[in-house]
């Protein structure tokens, strides 16, 4: 299971709390539970914190057959029956169409596990149609731009400019 | 050929001879996960479409000219320790090793080239070099995915890329990696700081024998973790122009600190190891790990003159578990095991 605050990390650290008789239940890595726990908890000792922390967890494997079910984990890929609550723990999709069908959740995470980028600069198979292959390669030059005007080679910059200019 | 027939040699990318980067950078590796057009990821293909799946690839690889001699290991009909085998020589993961159902590897006679079936994606390729030679690894893939691609559709997407079974993959599926042996970075205190900074360029450092990240015997796996946004080009030429020529020189400038600094400690630890190496009746795979690092140090720097580098490099591929038991023909407790080990250093340390 991935940590709900980083994505990144696996979730070690599983908390549930009860408020108001709704049960909710937060899993993090060890990193951004310190962060969290720093913040939220410091007024609760750690031993204490340690305690809440373990009890919950025996509570959890114990329940395990009843998993909290949220309405967007809940939707699946009509092509091969995915949902984002499965995804969460393994991480892996199960159709090239779960790119499409969970867009808005998964484009998040895919720009922070890539530094911030969403957009393929490299190698195109032959088949793709001209106008796509046109706008990998804008990507590509766009990408080769920013990072010359980065290096402050101003030359380089003027020369990828003309070559988006001209492939648009 | 038979997995087994591997046990008794080293990989042709861990026995490159010694020169200044070699030393340092054991090999490059460049890797591309590919997905085939209509076909769901392996989380949700059954098994009737992954077997079929798998015979479209396996005869894809096998109908092109992959400019070496190669075979197919059909992995869901191996045994635990050749498996553990092929694990141990980086010709497969230990995803694969473990997983279920129809898969393989087509591999390089000279085990430059492997090709997994079926393991996180449908097909994972990857070109091995001894030394550092990204710019001839990623010719060679390059090559090898133009030609399969004449064949096979693969899962694209014109923002995304080559599509992934994990979002981490995407974009160009390339996954670049050099073997690193950093012992002197190791005992100047300094590894931590190569691994912060490593984190700090996006890279992912990972041990290169044993299990998880705690590398044993100074030896790391250095690879990008962004693969998407930029292309094949950039991620190779930021690993070879900036980032291992880096490492490169702290390892460098750590070796001669050591050497100018202190030899007779330099000497002692060398001299230690070699002398638990040629005595010892029952080793470890993590002790021979720890001692033939200092020792490969030592033949490096030129510390220890009657042994070569290929004779080390050996010992390091040759006493992992897999390799002993399939030596003698039957598996081994951990008993044996360290006596067949130590039995195969003496020998090897003592001839020369
Ligand atoms: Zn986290
Ligand atoms: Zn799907």
């Amino acid at each position: 299971m991935l940590c709900q605050a980083c994505k990144e990390r696996s979730a070690t650290i599983h908390l549930t709390e009860i408020d108001n008789g709704q049960r909710s239940e937060t899993h993090l890595c060890q990193q951004c539970a310190r962060q969290q726990g720093l913040s939220i908890k410091s007024q609760i000792p750690l031993d204490e914190l340690m305690n809440t922390l373990l009890s919950s967890q025996q509570e959890k494997t114990s329940q395990q057959s009843k998993p909290s079910i949220t309405a967007a984990s809940d939707h699946a890929c009509p092509n091969c029956g995915m949902t984002l609550g499965r995804f969460a723990k393994t991480p892996l999709l199960g159709c090239a169409h779960d790119y499409t069908e969970f867009q808005s959740e998964l484009l998040p995470l895919i720009e922070q596990n890539h530094n911030g980028k969403s957009h393929h600069c490299g190698k195109v198979p032959t088949r793709i149609c001209e106008h796509d292959r046109n706008e990998i390669e804008r990507n590509k030059l766009r990408q080769q731009l920013d990072q010359a005007v980065k290096n402050e080679d101003y030359e380089a910059a003027a020369k990828l400019r003309d070559q988006i200019q001209a492939l648009t | 050929m038979r997995p087994a027939d591997l046990c008794n040699y080293p990989s042709s990318w861990f026995s490159g001879g010694s020169n200044a980067v070699s030393d340092i950078v054991i090999s490059s590796r460049i890797r591309l996960a590919r997905n085939v057009a209509g076909y769901e990821f392996l989380p949700c293909l059954s098994a009737e479409r992954q077997q079929e799946l798998h015979d479209r690839l396996k005869e894809a690889l096998l109908s092109i000219d992959l400019g070496e001699k190669v075979w197919c290991v059909d992995i869901d009909h191996t045994s635990d320790v050749e498996r553990n085998l092929l694990t141990e020589r980086h010709l497969i993961s230990r995803r694969h090793a473990k997983g279920k159902g129809p898969r393989s590897v087509v591999l390089a006679e000279d085990e430059s080239f492997t090709a997994m079936i079926n393991e996180e994606d449908h097909l994972r390729m990857q070109v091995y070099a001894a030394g550092l030679d990204l710019d001839a690894c990623w010719q060679r893939l390059g090559r090898i995915d133009d030609l399969i691609e004449e064949k096979i559709d693969y899962a694209f997407d014109r923002q995304l890329g080559y599509l992934t079974a994990c979002p981490t993959n995407l974009g160009t599926g390339l996954r670049v990696s050099v073997m690193l042996h950093l012992p002197a970075l190791k005992m100047t205190g300094h590894i931590e700081k190569f691994i912060t900074a490593a984190h700090d360029c996006d890279m992912a450092v990972r041990g290169l024998f044993g299990e998880g990240t705690d590398a044993v015997g100074d030896f790391f796996q250095l690879s990008n973790q962004i693969t998407l946004g930029l292309s094949e080009q950039q991620i190779i030429e930021t690993f070879s122009a900036v980032i291992v020529p880096k490492i490169i020189a702290y390892e460098t400038e750590a070796r001669k600190a050591l050497l100018s600094k202190k030899p007779y400690a330099l000497d002692d630890k060398i001299q230690r190891a070699l002398g638990v190496l040629r005595s010892a009746h029952l080793i470890s795979s993590q002790e021979a790990l720890f001692l033939l690092s200092n020792v490969r140090l030592g033949v490096n720097l030129g510390r220890v003159k009657d042994i070569n580098i290929a004779t080390v490099n050996e010992l390091f591929m040759l006493t992992q578990p897999a390799h002993l038991q399939l030596r003698a023909g039957k598996i081994l407790d951990a008993d044996q095991r360290d006596t067949l080990r130590a039995k195969i250093i003496r020998t090897k340390l003592n001839r020369n």
